[in-house]
């Protein structure tokens, strides 16, 4: 493949393939998770990157051979690895019987909350959480650190604003589609936000759905639109705000005396601290995912509406 | 508070990461990250203090016991990485306001703060845990991190030597993803001592040793490892040089202390070491890179470059101490592990105020700088001595248990290669000598001065403690030894 264009959408389609295969093995969350970024945010993202740098791939002049021979090792030490696996939904194997059944029989107990996977992963391991929500943030800096748009003179400004409307004047009926369409998208991110204690959802998913509709928003009706609506260093100040929120939690049990992030020290009744710690730290979860995702989407496409690459922009 | 030692250690610097985001003035940002990195120095020191005296310390995040919850380990070996790392970040970071200002632009100031804090907290992070998926977690902090700091480097192959890095580090990370899921798979749990608990009931599984293959080779291309070293040396060349000091001093030690909690304490010593040629395989891939790396610093023409390979060399140093797996071999490389840290800061910060001045480290540039900068020059000879190993000096002290180690375990061979690797050091650390004190100095040089204080006060801080740590070896040595007897007590 040589057309990076078909290798993204083969890379989105790969996603959605494998979040029916998580539906398919009950894993609901992963699912939707996949979905939303393996299949969704992702590709857009890598569609930006495709139009500021181009469609077709260098040719190579390096010989495959050695790489080819390395793949092939771990593939075959991957598949010797399976051979002594326990078969699949097999109730003996280990994963079901040492520390999932506490899961499972008493984190309504103790947690309250019928979504065992939000249980797990906002309370019993919320600090592997804390730190997931730390690598999106370092992402965001990152992006921000390397690609952060460099200030243009007024009359570079006129030119790109007059490119930008130019080409978006074209695109009518998906403008008109995308504005009925963006209140939905918004409205089903808050649900995914504060439904994720009972179904499946919760910040990663309810900040990235929402950052779409912002995409989709800014792709159609341009930069400079978009830029009215959100300011650039107010989204840099909400993912930090995002992180530090998560992170106030833990303090604020550590004030209490209890351990980091031991929610139950937030309230009287240990199991509603529980609840109140879960969507605080969702919250934060959720502010932060869709304020890095802004960042690194303006980021990108901030770069791309220079003149010099505005022949390329054709997506 | 002294209960949450474990937790502040990370979450001090974890924090102030975002709150260093709102602080837009860049000076206020680096002061506050100094207050941030030096109270992280601080906590350290106290939990190694408490480790030494009443052994380890257990911390259970949200208050869910282990093998549900995550849970915060810190004995010996630990603590000493802690305070490794959090003791060089802020030496380090003190020379940074004067140094980024000439090599980073001014508006990402405090993003490079940010950035490194990130990398800080990501680091301690890793060391801390007790859990094999939290390592995971930290791992991509610390490496996202420390993609975007390398890629700050003003020059622009700086871009190309951290996409390299980002390459290599991504599959090494994914491996040992790949590795912590097979082990998951067949224990069901995730909490290192627990492993090391369940894992030997299962060890004659091929799961398991795919698992093992995965974890090593992935800590090992993080570790920049003999034949998997090709990221490091331009990476270490072209990030900023605080980038480049902070790194040298810590982020492959980190790799090492990986290798060691996974191959000592969580697969145990008779899983790692009998069933697979391991011992064999690295020792010699160490030897190899001890030669292979430091002839290759001698014909660098880049003194980053150079010191770079000589990082790999060292490496290599530890990775024989590592697999002698006795006692005495870990005492030496946790020694060396701590010495180098000394040496390469030391050096790579020298190498900064020199960066600061003349703007290159091109060795050619280096003429005459003996005289220009007699104070800087001095300290990048007393940390070359220290890498060649002369007496006085902390290389020395590593050497010394090195190859005491390796004799005692009756390889003669590999002693002598030792030495002769260290033969290799004095010629390339010899060549920047050369220039620099007996070459004329450059035309249109004359006005060269001598570094800022801010450059100085940290150098000669490490390079004193390079000369203290080399007579006075009881801390270094005390807690080394004790480290490695802890994990050779607790691995079943």
């Amino acid at each position: 493949m040589k057309d990076l264009l078909a290798v993204a959408m083969l890379l989105s389609i790969y996603g959605l393939l494998s979040a029916s295969f998580f539906v398919a093995m009950d894993a609901v969350d992963v699912a939707f998770t996949e979905a939303s970024v393996g299949a969704g945010i992702s590709t857009l993202l890598m569609l930006v990157a495709i139009s500021m740098t181009g469609r077709a791939e260098h040719p190579s002049r390096h010989k495959p051979l050695l790489a080819l021979a390395v793949v092939i090792v771990t593939g075959s030490l991957l598949i010797y690895g399976t051979l002594d696996m326990p078969y699949f939904g097999s109730a003996e194997a280990p994963i079901h019987q040492h520390i999932a059944p506490r899961y499972i029989n008493d984190s309504m107990q103790e947690i309250g909350v019928p979504n065992i996977v939000t249980s797990v992963l906002a309370s019993y391991r919320a600090f592997d959480t804390f730190g997931e929500v730390v690598v999106i943030f370092t992402a965001g800096m990152g992006v921000l650190a390397l690609l952060s748009v460099v200030r243009r003179s007024p009359v570079d400004i006129a030119k790109i604003v007059l490119f930008n409307d130019a080409m978006h004047e074209r695109h009518l009926i998906l403008r008109i589609v995308t504005k009925i369409m963006i209140p939905f998208i918004l409205l089903f991110a808050f649900y995914v936000q504060f439904h994720g204690d009972f179904g499946p959802g919760g910040g990663f998913q309810a900040g990235v759905i929402f950052a779409s509709a912002i995409f989709v928003y800014t792709m159609l009706f341009g930069m400079n639109t978009a830029r009215r609506v959100i300011n650039q260093s107010f989204i840099q100040v909400l993912a930090a705000i995002g992180v530090l929120l998560y992170g106030c939690v833990g303090v604020v049990s550590l004030f209490n005396g209890k351990k980091f992030f031991d929610y139950s020290a937030l309230a009287i009744d240990p199991v509603a601290g529980q609840h109140l710690g879960i969507l605080f730290i969702e919250l934060g979860v959720g502010l932060t995912v869709a304020s890095v995702m802004v960042i690194i989407f303006f980021n990108f496409a901030g770069r791309n509406e220079t003149p010099r690459n505005s022949d390329k922009q054709d997506l | 508070m002294i209960v949450h030692l474990p937790i502040l250690q990370v979450i001090i610097p974890l924090m102030a990461a975002p709150l260093c985001l709102l602080l837009t003035r860049p000076r206020l940002a680096w002061l506050f990250s100094l207050i941030a990195s030096g109270l992280a120095f601080l906590i350290s020191g106290m939990l190694l203090q408490q480790v030494m005296t009443s052994g380890t310390i257990i911390y259970e995040m949200g208050g869910w016991e282990a093998p549900w919850g995550i849970e915060y380990r810190i004995d010996q070996l630990n603590a000493l990485l802690l305070l490794i790392i959090s003791a060089l970040s802020t030496i380090v970071l003190f020379a940074a306001e004067t140094s980024i200002h000439k090599e980073i632009p001014a508006d990402k100031h405090t993003l490079f703060y940010v950035l490194y804090l990130l990398s800080l907290a990501a680091m301690l992070g890793i060391v801390a845990t007790g859990d094999a998926f939290n390592v995971f977690v930290f791992l991509e902090i610390s490496s996202l991190s420390a993609y975007a700091l390398i890629a700050l480097g003003q020059d622009r192959r700086a871009l190309w030597a951290s996409y390299q890095y980002l390459i290599m580090g991504t599959i090494g990370a994914t491996f040992i993803l790949i590795g912590i899921g097979l082990m998951y798979q067949m224990t069901g749990t995730l909490n290192m001592y627990d492993l090391s608990i369940r894992l030997p009931e299962v060890a004659q599984t091929r799961t398991v040793f795919t698992a093992f293959a995965f974890v090593i080779v992935g800590i090992c291309l993080k570790l920049a490892m003999f034949p998997l070293h090709l990221w490091l040396p331009n990476a270490y060349a072209y990030a900023p040089s605080i980038v480049t000091a902070f790194f040298a001093a810590t982020a492959t030690k980190v790799a090492i202390y990986l290798l060691i909690r996974f191959t000592f304490s969580v697969f145990g010593l008779s899983f790692s070491f009998t069933h697979l040629p391991l011992q064999l395989l690295f020792v010699t891939l160490g030897l190899v890179g001890v030669f292979v790396a430091s002839t290759a610093a001698i014909y660098q023409t880049n003194v980053k470059h150079l010191f770079a390979y000589s990082s790999i060399a060292q490496i290599g140093y530890m990775i024989v101490g590592f697999s002698i797996s006795t006692a005495a071999g870990l005492t030496a490389t946790l020694l060396h592990l701590f010495n180098h840290a000394l040496m390469k800061g030391a050096l790579f910060l020298a190498l900064g105020a020199v960066m600061y001045r003349i703007g290159s480290t091109q060795l050619s540039n280096f003429q005459g700088l003996g005289r220009q900068m007699p104070v800087t020059m001095a300290a990048i000879v007393i940390g070359g001595l220290s890498l060649i190993g002369v007496p006085l000096t902390v290389g020395f002290v590593s050497k010394w248990y090195l190859v005491l180690a390796v004799i005692e375990n009756g390889w003669w061979p590999v002693a002598v290669l030792i030495l002769a690797g260290s033969l290799l050091a004095i010629v390339y650390v010899w060549r920047i000598v050369e220039v620099a004190y007996f070459k004329p100095a450059l035309a249109g040089t004359e006005t060269i001065q001598e570094a800022p204080l801010s450059f100085l006060i940290p150098v000669w801080t490490l390079v004193i403690a390079n000369i203290y740590f080399g007579i006075d070896t009881r801390l270094s040595v005390q807690v080394a030894q004790a480290a490695s007897q802890s994990l050779f007590g607790v691995s079943p």
